[in-house]
């Protein structure tokens, strides 16, 4: 008798712990539902007056009360596609250079610096963009350009704040993502292949183009795709240099403006409900494209771990 | 393409190009990371003296002043945030390592996984919309759930890697010594694995302890010494931002050091974490 309550008083324990440990993961699901729950809600009034006509309305001034978001939406996947663009040739070139070119002693501390370039608070970017880089992009780089002025992306007069400054700036933040995740994904590429390749008699340049990129493909679009959600979402960096002037333009010398930098600039002050539930709004919208992007990318990346090394959980 | 000796010149030369390329944009990523580092450090050291840590904010055009309450105030919303995330996430990391299987656990690693990638800014929302909304003021502890809501996912999938490392000849060895489960997990697997666990808290707190957006408006800003966490609570990084963006030279000087301070800060942590993690297997 006593043995046995001995044991059922160990069992209790060790299913209390099972179940505690079990309950606090719980609470990421639970954590998931309430934000999603709270973003729906906060936002339920500005739904109810404007309607999906939101999302297509182009104009916003808070004290009569129009509110559009179409320059935010247009402001932020612009600067992320331009960021996109400008990261993805230097992080697979940083990629390519860590596991084909670098000898082994350099690939480490390379690694680890650019990585690091992740670990810089956006606030510094910003601060650093702010004062260096838009004085350069408007005295340099920007008069140069102008020379294209045929071309839509070079109208206007360079203001150093705007658009390119903001995308540069995001382009860099991102590159870390891009660069590590391309870079575990070409290590995972079998020596075989790459052997293969050089005895047909492949440049090395050849063997990466036309065997470990290919063969990392998926892998690499996870990565991609995970540093555009991160570039949708940057927030301080680009509030700092965009010029925050929500219009709709294909001028890189323009400032515009994106989701993430309206909620930053006008959610402490938004006082009339409607402002605020408005800005709760833009935010389900940026919450909606991140965790669309971000599913995205794992599913791309769990599916490259299972196939890759065949040994997927 | 192929054939003649031409050919292959060519492709040689682009081969060549190409790789070159690879080596260039590798040399971009370091010279941009000292670049931003080293301007940091020149424009900040001005910045840097007792009074930067001791002082409280000046108004526009008093000379002298600090960031103190600033400093402080990072200390404890940031500290509160951690409070809050590490026993669950740690917990949590626990559930999934040790016992998690099926369905249950892949949708939690699935949803933290999600959740790692939300705005920062978007956890600023949720916070407003949960406790500055209700209590009806921005309050220092609203920023700490909204950190607290972007170092949870962090932190538990730092430590279900780190617990995923611990071999389980160990576990085995101590269940076989007839320790039940539960003491094995917290006497054998959260022991063997504190040094990274406190590895991935510690780059957890250098990532949100960096962070503006979400205290932009719940724990707000504040010119004076508060402790009281259901007040507005100066912070480094949003007194920056309010720096960076003033138009006076004086602030923008302050807002270099503050950025110096964070730097540092980041950097320390995530060096010592690196510097921890290639220590771990050799011992």
């Amino acid at each position: 008798m006593a043995g046995s309550i001995k044991r059922s008083g160990k069992f209790d324990i060790e299913r209390a712990f099972r179940g505690g440990t079990a309950a606090l993961a719980l609470s990421v699901l639970v954590l998931g539902a309430i934000i999603v729950y709270e973003l729906f809600s906060s936002s339920g009034p500005a739904f109810d007056r404007f309607g999906f006509g939101f999302i297509t309305s182009r104009d916003w001034d808070p004290v009569s009360e129009l509110y559009g978001a179409l320059p935010f939406i247009w402001g932020t996947f612009y600067t992320s596609i331009l960021a996109l663009v400008i990261a993805l040739p230097l992080s697979l070139g940083i990629a390519v250079f860590l596991t084909e070119l670098a000898p082994v002693w350099l690939r480490g501390p390379i690694g680890f610096m650019v990585e690091l370039l992740a670990a810089i608070p956006s606030l510094v970017y910003g601060l650093w963009g702010l004062f260096v880089l838009a004085p350069i992009m408007q005295e340099h780089i920007q008069p140069f350009l102008a020379q294209y002025d045929y071309l839509p992306f070079f109208k206007g007069y360079p203001l150093g704040l705007g658009i390119m400054t903001a995308s540069v700036i995001v382009a860099i933040m991102i590159l870390p993502t891009i660069s590590s995740i391309s870079r575990e994904v070409m290590y995972t590429v079998p020596e075989t292949q790459r052997e293969g390749g050089l005895a047909l008699g492949m440049t090395r340049w050849e063997v990466v183009s036309k065997v470990v990129i290919p063969y990392s493909r998926s892998g690499i679009l996870g990565g991609v795709i995970l540093g555009f959600g991160r570039a949708l979402g940057e927030t301080m960096a680009v509030t700092m240099v965009i010029g925050n002037t929500p219009q709709i333009t294909m001028s890189l010398f323009d400032p515009g403006y994106t989701i993430a930098s309206v909620l930053a600039n006008e959610f402490a002050e938004a006082t009339e409900k409607v402002h605020l539930s408005v800005l709760v709004e833009l935010g389900l919208i940026l919450f909606v494209i991140s965790i669309l992007m971000n599913s995205a990318a794992k599913l791309l990346l769990w599916r490259m771990n299972r196939y890759g090394s065949g040994s997927g959980s | 393409m192929n054939g003649g000796g031409l050919g292959y010149g060519r492709r040689k030369l682009t081969g060549h190009v190409m790789m070159a390329g690879s080596l260039v944009a590798a040399c971009i990523a370091v010279a941009l990371l000292f670049w931003i580092i080293g301007y940091v450090f020149i424009k900040g050291i001005h910045g840097i003296n007792l009074d930067f840590f001791t002082e409280l904010p000046t108004p526009v055009g008093v000379e002298g002043g600090g960031l103190a309450n600033a400093i402080v105030g990072s200390i404890i919303v940031v500290g509160m945030a951690a409070l809050m995330a590490v026993p669950v996430g740690v917990a949590a990391a626990v559930y999934l390592s040790e016992y998690g299987r099926g369905l249950f656990a892949s949708s939690v690693r699935f949803v933290a996984d999600v959740l790692a990638g939300v705005p920062a800014i978007v956890a600023g929302i949720v916070a407003y919309a949960l406790v500055v909304s209700r209590m009806g003021r921005f309050s220092a502890f609203s920023g700490s759930v909204a950190l607290a809501i972007l170092m949870l996912p962090i932190i538990i999938r730092s430590s279900e890697e780190i617990f995923k490392t611990v071999p389980n000849t160990l576990r085995e060895a101590s269940l076989a010594l007839g320790i039940p489960r539960w003491r094995t997990v917290i006497k054998v697997v959260l022991r063997t694995a504190s040094g990274g666990l406190v590895t991935g808290i510690m780059l957890a707190v250098a990532r949100v302890g960096g962070e503006a957006a979400p205290l932009l408006f719940t724990a707000f800003s504040n010119s004076f010494w508060s402790l009281r966490p259901d007040q507005p609570m100066a912070t480094l990084p949003v007194q920056l931002f309010n720096y960076a963006i003033s138009p006076y030279d004086d602030w923008h000087e302050k807002a270099w050091a503050a950025a110096l301070v964070l730097i540092f800060m980041v950097l320390m942590l995530n060096i010592a974490a690196k510097m921890y993690a290639h220590r771990r297997p050799g011992r």
